[in-house]
């Protein structure tokens, strides 16, 4: 008796101790960032212009937002579509669902570094588009397109067959159930894929470096090339000549990340009220 | 087997029956042996005796409705309950019969008989017979028992016709056996009536098996 | 006049036979029931009559079917049928739309758009269920805020609301409470006359109660089809009465 209270004292001591060295990491990395970012934001770092003098993050952020918009009107039909054909269209076990099932996984395990090299050596050279916004988003869409595809299967997966039995009961045809039944009750869990998917987006660096480039300024058409916060903070960094600014990019990067988290969390909490 | 408690529960409702047969029988059999030997407390028993007849009805009526309300029975095990209930009524209008010829009896007492009792003992055995088989019939679910019940009456009623032609003669002869005819009269009418019943107990039999009524 | 005939059917699951050379007909305006054992084919007839079977892989089905003397696997378009010939489940199903969206659901489907006919129609099934007062003031709550009896009537007012002339009823009462179930079985004989109804159910008291008709299943086999006063007073066939006794399930 002695002995497995004594087992269950360390265990317990154990567990506390990882839980408290890892929160603790995370508080010393934000902590860390905060403290040497904070003091560097200032309303110069919002201005429209980039120059060597004031290193704005504002570009970056516009490019962002347009990167991220333009992977996801290429990935999300593509994504939902075929998630779609796979669980509403396809027989269940037929050959093809394996295939496409397959390929998906392979495609979500490959580093984002390959993604970059293949981006550039397809968008940017051969398909002559150079470093641009393009050859960005469109790499960047197939890098999320396993991820959309996934959550999108398996929100529509979770909605119950009772719903398509009701709807085929009043002659509604496939179309109809799929578009007017299944979708709308899918699409919190599918809204919470396209938001990790932005996740992913934001944080992307490797990839973005080779095929949109480096250019600080807003792009004026989607040629042209830009880049995202990560990007940014990359460059100034390994410039090595805004390091303080730098920090301030993270701060800002950060702030977006737990924007975005807690966006899903909020949506993943509407699911979860609906029954 | 599923609804063994249902099935047990029959076994009792069955048994029950079989039960207020008995008492009825012997109701039957001792009214007439206090009739024939004149004895007065005999008499006086059956008379007494209806009152458990009474209750055993009762109890078998309150048994059905516990069954219909508990156990919703449907085909056979409707008509078997249904059945009962109906059954019961007669075996107790049998019970009432006998003591009312026990009641007559008692009346009887001092005075000798006109003639010697021969053909009412023998309609006392006939109605008994018919009240165990028409039970006998229930239990058993045996449709040819219930029939030849019915049938047997046929003897009940030649024996009361016998009994009848009998009676007038002896007041023929002797207008002072008047008064003791219509009494003796009256007795046979009583085993008339137990016939009667009896047989509406073997039609409720055949209703319990077939589902439809014979027709009369 | 019979709502459905249904002649010589057999339907497979791959290899197993659900259904055995089925005849049948049944009456218009009439409340058949169907009732067996679990696994004795009856929700598979009621299937194959609206043609959900449609949508289970390796279901074969042969012989032949007719709504209203119409074969319903030949040139009939397997949406107007649905349309014909409603269902409402053993499950209640209600979208997870309002109470308004989920009537007008149907309707909508079949071409109907104007505001005022759908408002009109909402109302009118509503009413036909016997909910229209229970709801009529929260048409936009969605329909999952609605207790578990109250979400059957509904399905029965969504299904009643494309016009059906058949309604199929795959144990509609077995998962609700026994007001819930009354009411419903209350509904139902209303209902009688204008729609013809056939029930599956599990509750022997219910096929006595409330259907004209009731035909006994067994093992894929139709045993017994009759005017439910005599199957349930004196049935033909020993495996139904031993059935219907509760001598086996």
């Amino acid at each position: 008796m002695k002995k497995q209270n004594r087992q269950e004292v360390i265990m317990g001591f154990v567990t506390w101790a990882a839980a408290v060295v890892t929160i603790a990491t995370l508080l010393f990395i934000i902590v860390f960032i905060l403290v040497r970012g904070v003091p560097y934001i200032n309303p110069s770092l919002f201005s429209f212009t980039y120059n060597s003098e004031n290193v704005s993050l504002l570009p970056a952020m516009i490019s962002t937002i347009l990167m991220t918009l333009c992977s996801l009107v290429i990935a999300v039909p593509l994504g939902v579509g075929a998630a779609i054909y796979l669980t509403e269209y396809a027989s269940r076990g037929h050959k093809s669902v394996a295939f496409i099932r397959a390929t998906t996984e392979t495609l979500a395990g490959i580093p984002s570094i390959v993604y970059g090299l293949f981006g550039m050596l397809f968008f940017v050279t051969f398909l002559r588009w150079g470093f641009s916004l393009l050859a960005g988003a469109f790499t960047l869409s197939i890098m999320i397109l396993p991820l959309i595809m996934r959550s999108s299967e398996e929100a529509i997966k979770a909605v119950p067959d009772m719903y398509r039995e009701g709807a085929f009961g009043l002659g509604a045809g496939k179309l109809r159930t799929v578009f007017r039944i299944v979708l709308p009750s899918a699409l919190p869990g599918i809204l919470a894929g396209i938001i990790l998917a932005v996740g992913r987006i934001v944080g992307e660096t490797a990839a973005l470096i080779y095929t949109a480039g480096t250019v600080a300024q807003v792009p004026e058409n989607l040629l042209m090339s830009a880049r995202t916060l990560s990007v940014h903070m990359y460059a100034l960094s390994s410039e090595g000549l805004h390091i303080n600014e730098g920090y301030a990019t993270a701060v800002i990067l950060l702030l977006v990340v737990v924007m975005i988290n807690m966006l899903s969390v909020k949506i993943a909490q509407r699911i979860g009220g609906h029954p | 087997m599923m609804r063994s408690r249902f099935d047990e529960q029959l076994s009792v409702l069955h048994n029950s029956l079989v039960e207020m047969g008995a008492l009825i029988e012997r109701a039957i059999t001792k009214a007439t042996q206090a009739l024939v030997e004149h004895d007065v407390s005999l008499a006086r028993e059956v008379i007494e005796g209806d009152g458990v007849i009474d209750e055993k009805e009762k109890n078998i009526e309150s048994q059905c409705l516990k069954l219909l309300l508990s156990q919703q029975p449907v085909a056979r095990d409707l008509r078997q309950i249904s059945s009962a209930l109906k059954m019961i009524t007669d075996m107790e209008r049998i019970g009432d019969q006998a003591a009312d010829i026990s009641e007559l009896c008692i009346y009887l007492a001092d005075q000798t008989y006109i003639k010697k009792l021969e053909h009412i003992p023998q309609m006392a055995e006939a109605t008994i017979k018919m009240v165990t088989e028409s039970i006998d019939a229930y239990v058993k679910k045996d449709l040819a028992l219930a029939e030849a019940v019915i049938e047997y009456d046929d003897v009940v009623d030649e024996l009361y016709i016998l009994i009848k032609r009998e009676l007038i003669a002896l007041v023929h002869e002797d207008v002072n056996n008047g008064e003791q005819a219509f009494d003796l009269m009256q007795i046979a009418k009583y085993y008339e009536r137990i016939g009667d019943h009896a047989v509406n107990i073997a039609r409720w039999v055949i209703f319990s098996i077939t589902g439809r009524h014979k027709e009369k | 006049m019979n709502c459905f005939t249904i002649e010589n059917l057999n339907v497979h699951y791959g290899a197993f036979q659900a259904l055995k050379n089925i005849n049948l007909s049944m009456e218009k305006g009439n409340i058949t029931a169907f009732i067996g054992p679990s696994g004795c084919g009856k929700s598979t007839l009621i299937k194959t009559l609206n043609r959900m079977n449609d949508l289970v892989e390796g279901c074969k089905i042969t012989g032949r079917v007719e709504l209203f003397n119409e074969d319903i696997y030949g040139d009939m378009d397997v949406n107007i049928l649905r349309k014909r010939v409603g269902m409402v489940f053993q499950k209640p199903n209600p979208f997870p739309m309002s109470i308004y969206d989920n009537i007008a659901f149907g309707p909508r489907t079949h071409g109907i758009t104007s505001k005022y006919q759908l408002d009109e129609i909402v109302e009118r099934s509503l009413q036909g269920a016997a909910i229209w007062d229970e709801v009529k003031d929260r048409l936009k709550k969605p329909a999952l805020s609605l207790s578990g009896g109250q979400q059957q009537r509904l399905c029965i007012a969504r299904a009643l609301a494309v016009s059906p002339e058949v309604l199929l009823m795959d144990e509609p009462t077995s998962a609700l409470d026994p007001i819930s179930t009354g009411k419903i079985e209350e509904l139902l004989l209303t209902l009688r006359n204008e729609y013809s109804i056939i029930i599956v159910t599990h509750n022997i008291q219910q096929a006595a109660r409330i259907s004209d008709k009731t035909a006994f299943f067994l093992l894929g086999e139709l045993i017994e089809y009759d005017e439910t006063e005599v199957m349930f007073s004196v049935p033909r066939d020993k495996r139904t009465e031993d059935y219907i006794t509760g001598r086996f399930g």
